[in-house]
């Protein structure tokens, strides 16, 4: 059933997040350390076993595929409810430290990324490899 | 008539925010088909025109939360809001190969504490080249700028004036928006196609709005390596700023 698969989602969600939680408190911040990572890597755990013992229908499979389906909308929403306004407004020194802030870790990306070996290949070209892998991309999502 | 169309769909915000936000993507993905011959992808420019709706939203109403705060479209800020994004996020990591994470786990733990210490020792500069001269104000501003959560944490636990704060808040939603644009225009030249670059990126920048929609708009199969760093950094900032990073600040100034 779909909502197996919705439940299980939720399921790793609830557990990363309390593990985050515990975790922040451990180190004494009021804030969730790395709850939403730890539930990516429950999710891809546990969705791994039950696949393994094919216990992993279909139906179960797309109540995950749809959030995963929905995850560009949902970013798309994210956007519209950000306060431009404020970070427009901020002043000077909020924008350069903001812009200057990004410029370095954008640089520093291919520096810590080092030489392409093996493990750094890029992801497969979708099925169509005529098309330009950008917009392959959204028909392997949709 | 009009009023009880205005608040039929506030009662049924989500569901209207669906609709907004399907029509978004169509209009989106039709631009890009048609402007730009499918140069800039279809996603970047529905996230871009979320940015300018919620610039747009924010400046009539006065409000913090963009579009969101307009009545009719009050359900954005559910669609978009921590809860279902995190789900979403999560739900994107089914599939991915753990081997893939593995390898470039230690790299990407390198990235963290590298991503946060540049962000902050640049908002730290930016705040001196300004003329803040007392730590704590330094340290707020350069909290701000690794994420606009760390910002306020870190001014709040210091004790920062209130205008301080609002001015890390500014500095992080900086950092989170120009990463939505320009990751995907700058994603070919640091070779942002692969899942170790991606994890990397996800560990520098850190700022999740900013890495979810940046990746997003570049290529959403890097969403899960990104974002699974990125989901440290907040945590990490907050564990930092106030603590080894003040003292560093205090002990210079």
């Amino acid at each position: 059933m779909v909502i197996y698969g919705v439940a299980l989602l939720a399921g790793c969600m609830l557990v990363g997040l309390i593990i985050g939680d515990v975790l922040g408190q451990l180190l004494g911040i009021s804030a969730n350390l790395g709850g939403v990572g730890i539930a990516m890597l429950l999710l891809i755990f546990v969705t791994g076993y039950l696949k393994d013992r094919g216990k992993l229908p279909e139906a179960t499979e797309s109540g995950i595929n749809f959030w995963n389906a929905m995850y560009i909308p949902i970013v798309v929403a994210m956007a519209a409810s950000q306060n431009v306004a404020a970070a427009f407004s901020g002043g000077l020194v909020a924008i350069v430290a903001g812009v200057l802030a990004v410029a370095l870790g954008l640089a520093l990306v291919p520096v810590l990324t080092g030489k392409k070996g093996d493990d750094a290949r890029p992801l497969d070209p979708p099925a169509s490899a005529a098309m330009p892998p950008s917009r392959a991309t959204t028909s392997d999502r949709s | 008539m009009n009023d009880s169309i205005v608040s039929l769909v506030d009662k049924y915000h989500l569901i209207a925010a669906f609709a907004v936000v399907g029509l978004t993507m169509y209009v989106a993905y039709w631009l890009s088909r048609h402007l730009t011959a499918d140069r800039l992808h279809g996603s970047a420019i529905a996230i871009i025109i979320g940015l300018v709706l919620a610039y747009v939203g924010g400046i009539s109403t006065g409000g913090s939360k963009g579009l969101s705060d307009v009545t009719l479209f009050s359900g954005l800020g559910l669609m978009g809001g921590g809860m279902l994004r995190d789900l979403a996020i999560i739900a994107t990591a089914y599939g991915v190969r753990f081997q893939e994470i593995k390898k470039a786990g230690l790299r990407g733990v390198i990235a963290l504490f590298l991503g946060v210490l540049v962000s902050f020792v640049a908002g730290a500069v930016v705040a001196v080249g300004f003329g803040y001269t007392d730590p704590v104000d330094i340290t707020t501003i350069a909290a701000g700028a690794v994420t606009y959560i760390v910002g306020p944490v870190t001014g709040a636990t210091l004790g920062a004036s209130s205008e301080v704060i609002a001015l890390s808040i500014a500095a992080g939603l900086v950092k989170s928006i120009l990463t939505m644009i320009a990751t995907p225009a700058t994603a070919r030249l640091i070779g942002l196609d692969n899942p170790r670059s991606a994890m990397i990126f996800g560990g520098l920048i850190g700022t999740t709005s900013g890495v979810a929609a940046g990746l997003a708009a570049t290529d959403a199969r890097l969403v899960p390596y990104g974002a699974m760093t990125a989901t440290f950094y907040t945590g990490l900032g907050i564990l930092l700023a106030p603590t080894v990073l003040f003292l560093a600040v205090r002990a210079l100034f």
